[in-house]
């Protein structure tokens, strides 16, 4: 019999404030996900301090990676590759799994795949829903991140917004200690918006000049804190709960309405508000300027924009879609990062999916949160794609979503 | 008794092998800050080049700070992945201990002081010497983080002749010269900075003369930063950092 070999693998995962070592079966299959988090320790300070992340990470790592192999029940021998986070995320705490990684690589001459940290994300929802595959369109919203992406492809990625300020979840951080609810913000304005009103004050729903699809939550945020001041001035109290419920229904609706109109838009055949993105140049730096890229993305900077406002071959991003889907319409959407775990989010969004038809993905908890089966899972169809990484992998705080990683 | 020792904990990134007595490999780089992109290919060329089977290494050995936080813990955690990777120990090595073993043969009229830069007007430093009759390494101030003006001090008190090492030299030399009552000189180019074969030879002298002693176990292994961060710092004095502190 025609037996397939399982493709075992370690990921790893520094990129914040958990440091978390996962062993994953065919990308699918989650034999062991440790999560080590310093929550408690950042919560002194109000907020993740890079530098005691970084130290902490550095005491947890080998104890975390360990422990995931025991659970798993697996040997360094029995490993395929072993994958690590490399970015975006904090610098000094990214380094620390990467570091580790390489060196365990070394050690063990096992396969080293570096992971892009949103795509891990992303990728939770095949673990959490074996049956799911691409294209679908995929809302990733966390403490750092706030991405509405097109996934067309096991790693192949259309990014079709993103926020142009603060991430959904850093708003929800500030908010939350304007109010007084302390940190991490998001999971206490969730169970305070439960006692609140969402409609007390109406806060406005930011709009982002000239795109459909990309995010602004500064707005929002300012508004709250005008809110306070003005009732702080007036000397009356505010209401914490429907602050909170108010605050958060804005940033759901603001979510749910772009991630929706993408749906329509692009299931109506309207391709109009997907920004061309610019050809994805590798970050080796040996490779040509004509090298193919990964992906089409909206954003970037100035110089990415000067490279091409075109993706590989000379195809628009529309055309890459209509080619992607073929006629056929987008009937999946799925929810991942931190935010992902917010009850309301979740409850709006889904509602929204179900009245259009859609079928409806979010990962549970554990895995919203970062974690390092995600990173197993999406290293797992970077291996099958036989992308690796070199001993002189680094740690890339601001790489953007479908930026190669590999050695061309 | 086989070593492999790494690097980072400065300016200098190095992988080196030390087999018994002899230094089979000492491979340094003094070149930019890209320690996380150089070490472990340089730790792979090394090993590559003396036909090392990683399974014959007995221990790991790296500077365990102080110095750059970051440089620090990326060396730490590569010598952890290897440490779990080999099911070895790691031998870890002050990293001022490991600048002033580069020189030898000081006697008991003359001591070495490195400095390394540590900003924020503090030098990382330590006094040693290799005694008379023995040439025993020996610590006669362990490594701390104090202005350079209290180590000159210090060193002045001695009264013996100086040799000065180490990042900080090119830092404070002109302040060396102001504040020194005592002879002094600066080490040569080729011993002035943290080697990796250095932190081989240490390591082993710390077998030869504890044995086993000397392991750590890579999983409980910590880094010495001799500082800590800003933010507790702040903290300790009082300041409320929820104002300071973001995400990046």
């Amino acid at each position: 019999m025609d037996q397939k070999k399982d493709i075992t693998i370690l990921g790893i995962e520094s990129s914040c404030d958990e440091t978390a070592a996962a062993v994953v079966v065919n990308g699918r299959k989650v034999l062991s996900n440790e999560i080590s988090s310093q929550i408690d320790i950042h919560t002194l300070y109000g907020g993740v301090v890079p530098e005691i992340a970084s130290r902490k990470h550095t005491e947890r790592i080998n104890q975390v990676i360990r422990a995931a192999m025991e659970t798993a029940g697996k040997s360094f021998d029995d490993l395929d590759a072993i994958a690590v986070t490399c970015g975006p995320g904090l610098v000094g705490a990214l380094l620390i799994g990467v570091s580790a990684a390489k060196g365990l690589a070394f050690g063990t001459g096992k396969t080293l795949i570096g992971v892009h940290h949103i795509e891990g994300h992303i990728s939770a929802n095949f673990i959490a829903a074996p049956e799911l595959t691409p294209p679908f369109i995929c809302l990733v919203v966390s403490g750092g991140h706030t991405h509405l992406v097109l996934v067309r492809d096991y790693g192949e990625y259309v990014i079709l917004g993103r926020t142009r300020d603060d991430a959904a979840g850093e708003a929800f951080d500030k908010v939350a200690r304007a109010i007084g609810l302390g940190y991490p913000g998001g999971p206490k304005i969730d169970k305070a918006a439960k006692e609140g009103n969402p409609h007390a004050i109406e806060f406005p729903r930011g709009k982002v000049a000239g795109s459909e699809y990309d995010f602004t939550f500064s707005g929002i945020k300012s508004s709250v804190l005008n809110y306070l001041n003005r009732m702080d001035m007036k000397g009356e109290k505010i209401n914490v709960n429907d602050v909170a419920a108010s605050f958060q229904q804005a940033v759901v609706d603001v979510l749910v309405g772009h991630a929706m109109a993408a749906v329509e838009n692009i299931n109506n055949g309207n391709f109009d508000g997907i920004p061309d993105g610019p050809m994805r140049k590798p970050i080796d730096k040996t490779a040509d300027s004509g090298a193919v890229g990964k992906m089409a993305s909206a954003g970037g900077t100035a110089s990415d924009r000067r490279d091409g406002n075109v993706n590989a071959n000379g195809e628009s991003t529309a055309d890459l879609l209509r080619r992607t889907l073929a006629g056929k319409k987008i009937t999946k959407f799925a929810l991942a990062g931190g935010v992902a775990s917010n009850s309301a989010l979740r409850a709006q969004m889904k509602e929204a999916c179900e009245k259009r038809g859609l079928s409806f993905y979010c990962p549970p908890p554990i895995l919203c949160t970062d974690n390092a089966a995600m990173i197993g899972c999406a290293a797992y169809y970077e291996f099958l794609k036989g992308r690796r990484s070199g001993y002189d992998l680094n740690a890339m705080p601001n790489l953007r979503l479908g930026e190669s990683v590999y050695e061309q | 008794m086989k070593i492999f020792a790494i690097e980072a904990s400065g300016p200098v990134c190095g992988a080196a092998v030390m087999d018994g007595d002899v230094l089979v490999a000492d491979y340094n780089i003094l070149y930019k800050k890209t320690h996380s992109q150089s070490l472990v290919p340089m730790m792979d060329e090394v090993s590559k080049m003396v036909e090392l089977d990683l399974k014959t290494v007995d221990a790991v050995a790296l500077t365990k700070g102080p110095g750059s936080f970051t440089g620090v813990r990326i060396g730490t955690a590569t010598a952890k992945g290897l440490g779990l990777a080999l099911g070895k120990p790691l031998i870890p090595v002050p990293t001022v201990d490991a600048i002033a073993y580069n020189l030898y043969g000081t006697g008991s009229g003359r001591v070495i002081c490195p400095i390394m830069d540590a900003r924020r007007s503090q030098v990382y430093t330590g006094i040693y010497c290799f005694e008379e009759d023995t040439e025993r390494f020996a610590v006669l101030h362990e490594q701390c983080v104090v202005e350079i003006e209290k180590i000159a001090s210090e060193l002045n008190s001695l009264g013996k002749q100086v040799i000065f090492l180490g990042d900080g030299v090119p830092v404070y030399r002109d302040r060396i010269a102001e504040l020194m009552r005592v002879p002094y000189t600066f080490a040569p180019s080729h011993l002035s900075r943290q080697r990796a074969g250095t932190v081989a030879a240490l390591a082993m002298q710390y077998w030869r003369e504890r044995g086993d002693q000397c392991f750590v176990d890579a999983d409980a292994f910590r880094p010495e930063y001799l500082r800590l961060s800003q933010a507790e710092r702040e903290r300790a004095a009082g300041i409320d950092t929820s104002q300071t502190i973001h995400r990046e």
